[in-house]
């Protein structure tokens, strides 16, 4: 095996990056990778938290409050869109480089595109073009967000095989919980670097960056790959493929012809759609279902309660999932969800607000567990080697739920104030139709059966894909051995 | 279950590791659960 140390040189001056760099010794402890995912996940998490700047970014001009020429929040609201685009772009897109290039290349490059996008974002700040940030935080900053999210997750799940689901909850988990410390650090260096006469953001971002980029280079300082023949002390992998856990693997490109990726695929939108609209819309949705009894300040509680419950969420029903099956699992999410909303009117027509803060808080652990247990249902259906990259395409179903979600909510709410309906009663329908979603998804989830063989990889084509993946190896350990000057 | 040797990584790395993850979310739970609160109050 080689290891940086061996070759000083190794591959260039990047060579530490390569996939047979990576390589475990003997002795490894797996537990060192779920930090190491951590790391990242932890991060990228600050994409929830970014409306923190919103409203400070509209008044950089007039300072204490917004004058002509400052940014409006429509222009602003386009950032964490473009962001969000280029997130499922990326995952798709560079999902199989991703894969073949191992974890520690993905971790560094998103952490070198999120750290610039905030680098670039800061200088858009400092000299009042939006295109820049655009630029910044949209572009940069959403590739970093999609190499970022799926670059720990194949890995996770070679070092895991006996508990996929658990080591990916952990690390999607530590996406849920970034946006619990960007929240209260972004806001404390906006207060640190502000001033009567300037507003600290382009500071803040300056300050975020260089923090994500320490953090998220450390991460990819400590993570691995398991060698080719390791598996945990004790454990015996399945011999036999059971009836939805495949022991073959299927190629990216051909997981993507199956009926199985599509209807998971609409499995994940539907189950983040019902979720990510209620998301958004949460504080709105709590005052004007609780005129009077739910203040802005105890809105704002529940917006945290909700954030914690998404967290946690993912840990545990992707652990759980570990134990009854990622179908049952979504089963679970569907026709427990479904009775939820359905009740969440009942709630609000009964003055319950017990109810409804419990409802949503289950419904929105569900929403996290389903991001979460959703890389665990793909190494069952198309097996380890390629998940990664197949995961990457999935995460096309997040942007497209990340449309629609919020678009339908606000559009029948805005319908049913339009046409008389009372506020308090504005969200009944919204509550009813995510209930149909889910109804829906929980058909999808019904048709999901094993992948036929006729897409597994032959055991050709698998020897060829591993002696290519050696010849990688050997490949840039020879770069690395060549003198310099070579 | 975990493959830690004498050889391989130690257990203050370990350590290590977990705590450059856990203090920074551990601080920010704190805060949301202090956020959360407000609305029992």
């Amino acid at each position: 095996m080689t290891t940086i140390a061996e070759t000083p040189a190794a591959g260039g001056l990047f060579g530490f990056l390569d996939r047979s760099h990576t390589i475990a010794k003997p002795g490894f402890s797996r537990w060192m990778v779920p930090p190491a995912a951590l790391c990242i996940h932890l991060c990228i998490g600050q994409a929830y938290a970014f409306s923190v700047f919103n409203l400070p970014m509209t008044k950089l001009i007039g300072i204490t409050q917004s004058a002509p020429g400052d940014w409006k929040l429509t222009e602003l609201g386009w950032i964490f869109s473009i962001a969000i685009f280029f997130l499922g772009t990326s995952a798709a897109v560079f999902g199989r480089w991703v894969e073949e290039g191992g974890p520690r290349r993905a971790m560094f490059t998103s952490g070198l595109c999120w750290a610039v996008g905030f680098f670039i974002s800061a200088i858009g700040v400092y000299v009042h073009n939006l295109w820049l940030i655009y630029l910044g935080y949209g572009f940069f900053g959403g590739i970093g967000l999609g190499l970022g999210y799926i670059s720990p997750v194949s890995t996770l799940i070679k070092w895991f095989p006996d508990r996929p689901g658990m080591a990916t909850g952990m690390a999607i988990m530590g996406f849920g919980g970034g946006a619990f410390i960007a929240s209260p650090l972004s806001v404390w260096l906006m207060q640190k670097f502000s001033t009567p006469t300037h507003v600290g953001v382009a500071e803040a971002f300056m300050g975020l960056g260089i923090i994500y980029l320490i953090f998220m280079w450390v991460g990819a300082a400590i993570v691995r790959i398991p060698a080719p023949a390791w598996k945990p002390e004790g454990y015996t992998p399945p011999v036999q493929a059971s009836k939805l856990i495949t022991t073959s693997d299927v190629f990216v490109y051909d997981a993507l012809k199956t009926p199985q990726f599509w209807l998971i695929w609409w499995v994940l939108c539907l189950n983040v759609t019902a979720g990510i609209g209620v998301l958004g819309q949460a504080s709105a949705m709590s005052q004007e279902m609780f005129p009077g009894h739910i203040t802005p300040v105890a809105a704002a509680g529940f917006v945290g309660l909700l954030s914690l419950f998404n967290m946690v969420g993912r840990f545990f029903w992707a652990s759980t999932s570990d134990y009854i099956g990622r179908k049952n699992t979504y089963f679970c999410f569907f026709v427990i969800g479904t009775v939820l909303y359905a009740l969440v009117p009942w709630t609000g027509s009964i003055g319950s607000i017990t109810g409804f803060v419990l409802c949503f808080i289950v419904i929105i652990s569900m929403y996290g567990g389903g991001f979460a247990t959703v890389p665990a249902y793909l190494k069952d259906m198309f097996g380890t080697r390629y998940v990664g990259a197949i995961h990457g395409w999935l995460i096309t179903a997040w942007s497209m739920a990340g449309i629609f979600g919020p678009v339908l909510v606000n559009y029948i709410r805005q319908y049913q104030i339009d046409h008389g309906v009372p506020k308090a009663q504005a969200y009944n329908v919204t509550m009813y139709v995510m209930a149909g979603l889910l109804v829906v998804g929980f058909l999808c989830n019904l048709f999901i059966k094993a992948v036929h063989q006729r897409y597994h990889m032959k055991p050709v084509d698998t020897a060829l894909a591993t002696a290519a993946e050696a010849g990688r190896e050997v490949a840039a350990s020879f770069g690395s051995s060549r003198p310099a000057g070579a | 279950m975990s493959n830690t040797s004498q050889s391989g990584t130690k257990p203050w790395q370990l350590a290590l590791a977990w705590v450059w993850v856990g203090i920074p979310l551990a601080w920010g739970v704190a805060e949301t659960i202090a956020n959360a609160a407000k609305l029992f109050h």
